[in-house]
């Protein structure tokens, strides 16, 4: 690492510990693709049914992604003890954490983003419709890496926290599906949906703001 | 004043202290809730438009009532454990929880209860039932993270922690919910200019909201010494307290 900026060294850090290992890389993405083709399987193929209920099964399925994969968000580093050393380090912590979530977002959020024109063929919806969920997921997701961070921060010492992450979290990821959900609806139906995008947004920087430092006492206390 | 909080704070002192005003706190629970109840249930008029099933509103709303109050108490005293690293706000925090996650599901019950015959149907996805059993599970998502971390201490911090972004959260939960779909009545009580209930069906309902509150601090009490007692096991006043009770040696 001959990076002079810490944070890039770290983000660059993340991104290629991730690549060295492409299975649990692709895991979470690869669940997405599966549970949406289970709906129209389960469903049955009419367009009209799969059109109505397509944005909101992309969005709870990019949800649960979510949620699958923010358990190895901090259990490697967790495990091999360098978050340790980043908690030790005389950077703020917050900001540290900061962008090892930016850096799960990048491997996890965005290829659920990038999938979504593909997946939004099979459930037939627009073009317009395809671009606004994107949007929605482009202001969404990072709201639930940040916000699943604190959770995963909490759990990270815990054996089999995989089901109490998702007990802790969920509840708190409503807001965003709302949100979501509402604009791409609001847009299918030819109604306004900025007020939905400004909350999603307005969401985004309140988890900006506020869910660095709460990850970063969450970790400390994992770490105790 | 600082003297005696730091009196209070510390776990002998607060033991005593409890066990006296348990039998306060029950025995005015007692004194209000029964003429909240006759009040209440007997002398109040029925409802010209929803009859007698209103009355289900003296259980129901105390309840929704405690629900969010136990979630304030909660994180205050989240916050206090946090900063100044008070124990007894640890054991107030994780003492509350189930008191607050039963007063939630009493006020889901009660309301799918009233629902039956208001609306027709047990269930509908209005703003504030979805909102209510949200809260409820973000009570039961902090009792598992508590049962899940074995220390005592880091199982309060982690928790207070869950319990802080809960509290930041639950506007946004409440009105994000609210502005999805809502078909629950309006607030009726609080409106304090003109509030649309007649005051003989008002009294009844402050005085059960009352009765609640000291259910909810005899309850907390009760099991906060529990809890102490658990924690201090190895402390000496604890140990003098044994040997005062010798049939508590085995257990």
């Amino acid at each position: 690492m001959t990076d002079s900026n810490p944070y890039i060294a770290l983000l660059k850090r993340d991104l290629l510990l991730a690549f060295r290992s492409p299975g649990q890389l692709l895991n979470p993405v690869l669940f997405y693709l599966l549970v949406l083709i289970l709906f129209p399987l389960g469903i049955g193929p009419e367009s009209r049914i799969l059109q109505i209920i397509g944005p909101g099964i992309i969005w709870v399925a990019a949800l649960l992604a979510t949620l699958l994969a923010l358990d190895t968000l901090f259990r490697g580093d967790f495990l091999d003890g360098s978050l340790e050393m980043l908690a030790l380090s005389p950077r703020p912590f917050a900001l540290l954490v900061a962008v090892k979530i930016a850096a799960h977002w990048l491997l996890t959020g965005l290829p659920l983003l990038l999938l979504t024109p593909l997946l939004g063929t099979f459930f037939s919806l627009s073009g317009h419709t395809i671009g606004i969920l994107m949007l929605t997921l482009l202001l969404g997701t990072p709201v639930l890496s940040l916000i699943g961070a604190i959770g995963a921060a909490l759990t990270v010492g815990i054996r089999g926290g995989g089901a109490l992450l998702a007990l802790v979290i969920l509840p708190l990821y409503i807001p965003v599906l709302i949100f979501a959900a509402g604009a791409v609806d609001a847009s299918v139906s030819g109604l306004p949906f900025s007020g939905q995008l400004y909350f999603l947004a307005s969401l985004l920087v309140l988890a900006v703001t506020l869910a660095p430092p709460a990850v970063a006492a969450a970790l400390r206390i994992s770490l105790n | 004043m600082w003297n005696f909080i730091y009196k209070l704070a510390s776990p002998k002192y607060f033991y005593d202290m409890a066990g006296k005003l348990v039998p306060w706190f029950g025995g005015l629970f007692v004194l209000l809730v029964l003429p909240g109840l006759y009040g209440g249930l007997v002398l109040a008029p029925a409802d010209y438009q929803q009859g007698d099933s209103f009355r289900i509103i003296y259980v129901h709303v105390p309840s929704a009532w405690m629900s969010m109050f136990v979630y304030v108490f909660m994180a205050v005293n989240a916050a206090i454990g946090l900063i100044w690293r008070i124990k007894l706000s640890d054991i107030m925090v994780s003492s509350s929880a189930p008191i607050g996650a039963a007063f939630t599901f009493l006020a889901l019950v009660t309301g799918s209860l009233w629902g039956k015959p208001m609306w027709g149907t047990y269930w509908v996805w209005d703003a504030r039932l979805t909102s209510e059993l949200i809260l409820l599970f973000l009570y039961l998502g902090f009792i598992a993270l508590q049962t899940a971390i074995e220390d005592k201490r880091l199982a309060a911090r982690a928790g207070a922690i869950l319990v802080l972004v809960g509290v930041v959260n639950i506007p946004i939960i409440h009105y994000s919910v609210e502005w999805w779909n809502t078909l629950h009545q309006g607030p009726t009580v609080t409106k304090l200019d003109k509030p649309s209930i007649h005051i003989s069906m008002l009294i009844p309902l402050l005085l059960m909201a009352l009765a609640f509150q000291f259910y909810f601090f005899a309850n907390l009490l009760m099991r906060a010494r529990c809890e102490v007692l658990e924690r201090e096991k190895h402390s000496t006043w604890v140990e003098a307290l044994i040997d005062k009770h010798p049939e508590a040696k085995h257990g």
